[in-house]
């Protein structure tokens, strides 16, 4: 069992070093220097931009980079903004309390959505209710959810003459003013995020339904509704906690459109920024983080599994 | 009772259409910027940028998304005249420039009233620091404007009130190089701990001082109760009690935020459908300023690669340009509009209309133009001309002005594909020269030749990486060295119109497509701020006040 | 007697006969489709969906009554009318026509990303379920590292190395593509796991067989259940993402008529004067993904519905 939780530990080292050298090589390998574009239109003499590239290091050569750089990251210091010469940990800092903000609200209004129609979709099988509710859910998936926010937020506009704040405010500060700002993405990344949970957890539920365990508690006798609710529901949702989980990872760093309709000052935009500019400190970083997010979440997952799932523990 | 009924729907059907009518479009005249009425303190502005800038220091920036915010924070020695943009005054001069007789000698006197945020007084000693770190900077410091400054020589402070530049040849755009908006007075007591101190740090003259700075979202100023400027009647100013600067990159959103009153005013520029949104959602609680821009895209054959060394194929390419239908149709849907040459339209140093015509590309006569265009084609051998139009992958006005243009191609048989590069892979490759025709852009803040002639220097010479359709013209270069010598406004005048014969006609090396325009709607309880020729210059707030209901 | 006689002979003949109705490919096919199409009122909606978007990519010659190119500066921003079905955008371009064509650059990216993506995703994950031990590991972790990286930097890299505009529609496309392998690869991979070990791949390994034949020809047939599921389920998903990447300026540019685009520009610059613009592209967007999707779900539930692939 230990043996089990340290070799998946051990396994999301080379993970992240696989990102790390490929991220690397990807942004150096694309054409654009972050220099040439800071003076993008003005008349700047090719002096001035060899000398701000020598001050940013990236003159060095590459594999010279790249080392510097392994070595930073070993010493936990995720390095400058080339774009703003701040450090990395300052600019993230900023955006990251949105960003989490707006995945742990998205995924309440899913959770609360989703569970609640994907056993009743499973448990009325074929009626009406249940291709409602699997159109409903369709409906989330094939929407994109930019054009499903930006309706919105034309909606809310031209109806009630009312836009949501444009300023983060931490909900410690004011609750009523960051649950404003929140309250419209997250139901556009909630709609969607809601129809792959509900999916999930529908056929989960039909498939757990079918087992013997199941049909031996009709046969004792217990009523319907608690036969969902005990028997059915606990153990059908482990693979719906999978795909929430899953979910979650992606959208700390995924919302990029979404925060480009809102104007949300969040994690995607600074990573869409940082692309854009050629900001290789900063995407490095970011991108290492987000994979880092990602596989640490993919870990505890598996750990959870390994705990309820007793059939896993010794294969 | 069903009579009743009916009634009471029709009434309530009668009250909900009501309701629903939209407000009365309109309204939104153009505003008078310094009306009548008296300018009352207090209020704090919330304006939109809609970029943010790499560093805080003016000197080494290029872009408007410094200047809106950080302006405010500092003065200039001269500026723009808030109520005439064209006219030069001093800010913290204390008078215009007084030149020697020679004119190789510039002496100018200071205020002695003008105080930094941190309560020292600003000397001379300031002025040089400031000065030095634009024009000679030492190395490791970056000063992207100080080819601007070629002219001088020196600078010295016998004075702790007065400064003299020493020129090296009498240049007619010095004295209002002064009044560029990116040379803030800096502190030399800070220049000299660390000369890099203004990247990241903010301390200067100007009539706000900083509050904060949240990273992607917003700046913050208050008013500088010591500020040394005082308006017409003798009220201190700024009248604000200070300003929010919201970051909003998305075009939507920035017109959602201005029309849900959540931000009073954006100083770039908006669309015309974004003008006709506001308009008819606001009504008269809206008003527009519009104007002329100093901005403007330029098609760019890259001459290094063939056909378009063969200034035959370079001159078909502007000839069927019909731009007098373009601007017609394009300024309806984005920010172009006037047909002009090399200097702005309308500006102090365009061409009458008559003479513009007389140069290919700009004449009125679109069909015969492309009639033209096709023979020269042919004559070159170059019927059925194929090649990839660089562009950026920006949507406002890059995309419907390629468009117009390879429409226009495509209407004498070229078969122009479009070429559409993010940014940075887009700079890259013009300053690698790996494209065989591009669209590129110049924005300045001042009607001046020497800096919109500053892409046609010589590739090899002057305009090193300005010049991207890699032409070399010992010519050409002597035309614009010849004008930006020439004191006498009308003579300079000739030798440009000489030089947009010459530049975009006899040689078409590059031509303009269309100049763009400002279309400025705000809240109309901002008053004080007059719109200008571009949106670099009078952004330090100093004379803006709010109308209170 | 001869009554219980000729009735096994009718029974027999009876049997006889539907064991080889049954038997034949071609009459299998059609009768898991008449099922299909009896049992699934959904899905049959969604294939349905489908059939008139290859139809209108296939005919769009014949049906678009105007050139989606032609800029036509006299009738911009019309509204919708008898002359423009769906009215015109700033260019004076139809946007009819422009929906119409758009059909085609969204299947094209649609099938060329999802069967790009599964097919690799489809042979990476046989590969690493039948080799197991380090190639398997190897190949894990390679899906890891993709899966873990945002699309974006992706797509913004392929991007800016091949450049977009007309004509490059292939980078969009390899954009697409890399989000996708992965998660094919996982599914299949775990889908092959549970044959690999069957007695009958032990016994063709026995007889001689190469590792490739193997894979190939034994493994792969039998995972082509999820495989197909998850083609229809991620071409809709590719079409949203072309959507995504065109509305940031990182897909397909003008003037190709792509539905995408469209949302980008005209649609939302103009949401309040010319709704219809925004409306248009976001409802055939939709209703693609719709269908694949509807589809897809019963498709799944047909072939077998323990499949959990979502």
């Amino acid at each position: 069992m230990r043996r089990y939780v340290a070799g998946r530990l051990l396994l999301m080292i080379p993970t992240l070093i696989g990102v790390a050298i490929l991220t690397f090589v990807i942004m150096r390998a694309v054409p654009g220097d972050i220099v040439a574009l800071k003076y993008a239109g003005s008349p700047v003499p090719q002096s001035v931009i060899d000398e701000e590239r020598h001050q940013l290091g990236l003159d060095k050569p590459m594999w010279e980079q790249f080392t510097d750089w392994m070595g930073e990251i070993a010493r936990f210091d995720l390095g400058t903004s080339l774009w703003t010469g701040h450090s990395v940990v300052e600019e993230i800092q900023i955006r990251l309390p949105l960003s989490i903000e707006l995945a742990i609200i998205a995924t309440l209004l899913a959770v609360v959505i989703a569970i609640p129609l994907g056993v009743v979709a499973a448990v009325r099988q074929d009626t009406w209710a249940d291709y409602a509710i699997r159109l409903f859910s369709i409906g989330g998936l094939a929407m994109p959810s930019f054009w499903i926010g930006l309706l919105m937020v034309l909606a809310t506009i031209t109806f009630f003459g009312w836009a949501p704040p444009l300023v983060f405010t931490a909900i410690t500060e004011d609750p009523i003013a960051n649950l404003s700002q929140m309250i419209l993405p997250a139901l556009s990344v909630g709609y969607r995020y809601s129809a792959v949970s509900m999916r999930m957890t529908r056929s989960t539920v039909l498939e757990v339904l079918r087992e013997d365990y199941v049909r031996t508690a009709r046969a004792k006798g217990v009523s319907e509704s608690l036969v969902v609710m005990r028997h059915a529901l606990r153990n059908a949702l482990l693979p719906v906690i999978t795909v929430i989980s899953l979910e979650f990872a992606f959208l700390i760093g995924g919302l990029v459109v979404t925060e480009q309709v809102f104007n949300l000052n969040g994690i995607g935009k600074l990573l869409v920024d940082a692309v854009a500019h050629r900001d290789y400190t900063l995407i490095q970083a970011l991108v290492l983080l987000l994979a880092a997010v990602f596989v640490l979440i993919n870990f505890v997952v598996d750990m959870v599994y390994v705990v309820l799932d007793p059939r896993i523990r010794y294969s | 009772m069903f009579n009743r009924q009916i009634a009471a729907f029709a009434v309530a059907l009668a009250l909900l259409l009501a309701a629903c009518t939209p407000a009365p479009k309109g309204g939104a005249a153009t505003q008078s910027a310094s009306g009548a009425e008296q300018p009352q303190p207090g209020g704090t502005l919330t304006f939109i940028v809609n970029a943010v800038p790499p560093s805080f220091d003016g000197h080494r920036e290029t872009t408007f998304a410094l200047l809106h915010p950080v302006a405010p924070f500092y003065s200039t020695l001269y500026k723009f005249d808030p109520s005439d943009l064209t006219k030069v005054i001093p800010d913290v001069a204390a008078a215009m420039p007084e030149f020697s007789a020679d004119k190789l000698s510039a002496t100018i006197k200071l205020r002695t009233d003008v105080k930094f945020h941190d309560g020292t007084k600003m000397t001379s000693d300031d002025i040089v620091a400031t000065y030095q770190k634009i024009i000679f900077p030492p190395t490791g410091v970056l000063s992207p404007r100080a080819g601007a400054y070629a002219a001088v020589e020196s600078i010295s402070n016998p004075a702790p009130d007065s400064v003299v530049f020493k020129l090296k040849y009498p240049s007619a755009s010095f004295a209002t190089n002064l009044a560029s908006p990116w040379n803030f007075i800096y502190s030399a007591a800070k220049l000299k701990t660390d000369i890099h101190w203004y990247e990241k740090n903010v301390l200067g003259t100007g009539p706000f001082t900083y509050v904060s700075y949240t990273a992607g979202q917003e700046w913050v100023g208050k008013k500088f109760p010591d500020y040394f400027a005082k308006d017409k009647s003798g009220v201190q100013l700024p009248y604000l009690d200070g300003y929010k600067a919201l970051i909003i990159t998305d075009a939507n959103a920035e017109v959602n935020a201005i029309r849900s009153k959540q931000a009073a005013i954006e100083f770039r520029g908006f669309t015309p459908q974004q003008r006709d949104t506001l308009s008819s959602a606001l009504g008269t609680s809206l008003a527009i300023q519009e104007a002329p821009w100093i901005c403007v895209n330029y098609v760019v054959p890259n001459t290094k690669k063939p056909p378009f060394d063969d200034v035959r194929v370079r001159q078909a390419l502007t000839l069927a340009i019909d731009r007098y239908a373009g601007s017609t149709a394009l300024q309806k849907i984005t920010i172009v509009k006037d047909v002009g040459g090399l200097m702005r339209p309308k500006g102090p140093f365009a061409q009458a209309d008559a003479d513009l015509q007389k140069i290919a590309g700009f004449g009125t006569d679109g069909a015969a133009n492309k009639a033209k265009a096709k023979q020269l084609l042919a004559d070159a051998g170059q019927s059925n001309l194929t090649f990839k139009f660089l562009n950026r992958n920006i949507t406002t006005p890059y995309e419907p002005v390629a468009l117009f243009v390879l429409d226009q191609w495509k209407q004498i048989g070229i078969n122009a594909t479009h070429d559409v590069k993010e940014t940075s892979a887009y700079q890259a490759d013009l300053r690698a020269g790996n494209f065989e025709v591009a669209l590129d852009f110049n924005c300045d803040f001042l009607d001046e030749p020497d800096l919109q002639l500053a892409k046609f220097w010589s590739a090899s010479g002057l305009g090193k990486g300005l010049n991207f359709a890699y032409y070399d013209d010992a010519t050409l270069d002597k035309m614009i060295d010849g004008q930006s010598r020439e004191t006498d406004p009308a003579k300079r005048k000739a030798l440009v119109a000489d030089i947009e014969k010459y530049a975009m006609d006899t040689k078409a090396y590059q031509y303009p497509v269309l100049w763009w325009y400002r279309i400025i709607p705000y809240l109309n309880t901002v008053r004080g701020w007059r719109i200008g020729s571009n949106h670099y210059t009078n952004q330090d707030l100093e004379t803006v006040w709010l109308a209170q209901k | 007697m001869t009554d219980l006689a000729n009735v096994a002979v009718r029974d027999s003949d009876a049997v006889a006969r539907r064991r080889y109705l049954e038997s034949t490919g071609p009459r299998r096919f059609a009768r898991f489709w008449g099922e299909f199409i009896r049992r699934r009122p959904l899905g049959t909606a969604g294939a349905a969906l489908i059939i008139v978007m290859l139809l209108t990519a296939a005919l769009a010659d014949r049906i678009a009554p105007y050139d989606p190119t032609a800029f036509n500066f006299a009738d911009l921003l019309q509204g919708p009318s008898l002359q423009h079905l769906l009215g015109t955008d700033p260019f004076g371009r139809d946007v009819f026509t422009r929906i119409v064509y758009g059909s085609r650059t969204a299947l094209l990216v649609g099938f060329t990303a999802s069967f790009v993506g599964c097919t690799l995703g489809l042979v990476l994950g046989v590969i690493g379920a039948y080799m197991g031990g380090r190639v398997d590991q190897l190949i894990q972790r390679l899906m890891d590292v993709l899966l873990s990286f945002p699309l974006i930097v992706i797509a913004i890299a392929v991007v800016a190395a091949l450049g977009t505009g007309e004509g490059k529609i292939g980078n969009v496309i390899a954009a697409i593509t890399f989000p996708i392998i992965p998660r094919v690869a996982r599914v299949v991979r775990s889908s092959a796991l549970s044959i690999v070990n069957m007695p009958y791949i032990e016994a063709t390994r026995a007889v001689g067989s190469g590792a490739v034949r193997i894979m190939f020809r034994h493994i792969a047939p039998n995972v082509f259940a999820p495989y197909l599921i998850m083609l229809t389920a991620f071409l809709g998903q590719a079409i949203l993402l072309e959507a995504s990447l065109s509305f940031l300026g990182l897909g397909v540019f003008e003037p190709t008529p792509s539905w995408g685009l469209m949302l980008r520009g005209a649609g939302m610059q103009f949401l309040e004067q010319a709704p219809w613009l925004a409306i248009a592209p976001g409802v055939a967007i939709s209703l693609a993904v719709f269908g694949f999707n509807l589809f897809g779900d019963s498709l799944r539930d047909a072939l077998d519905p323990r499949l959990r692939t979502a």
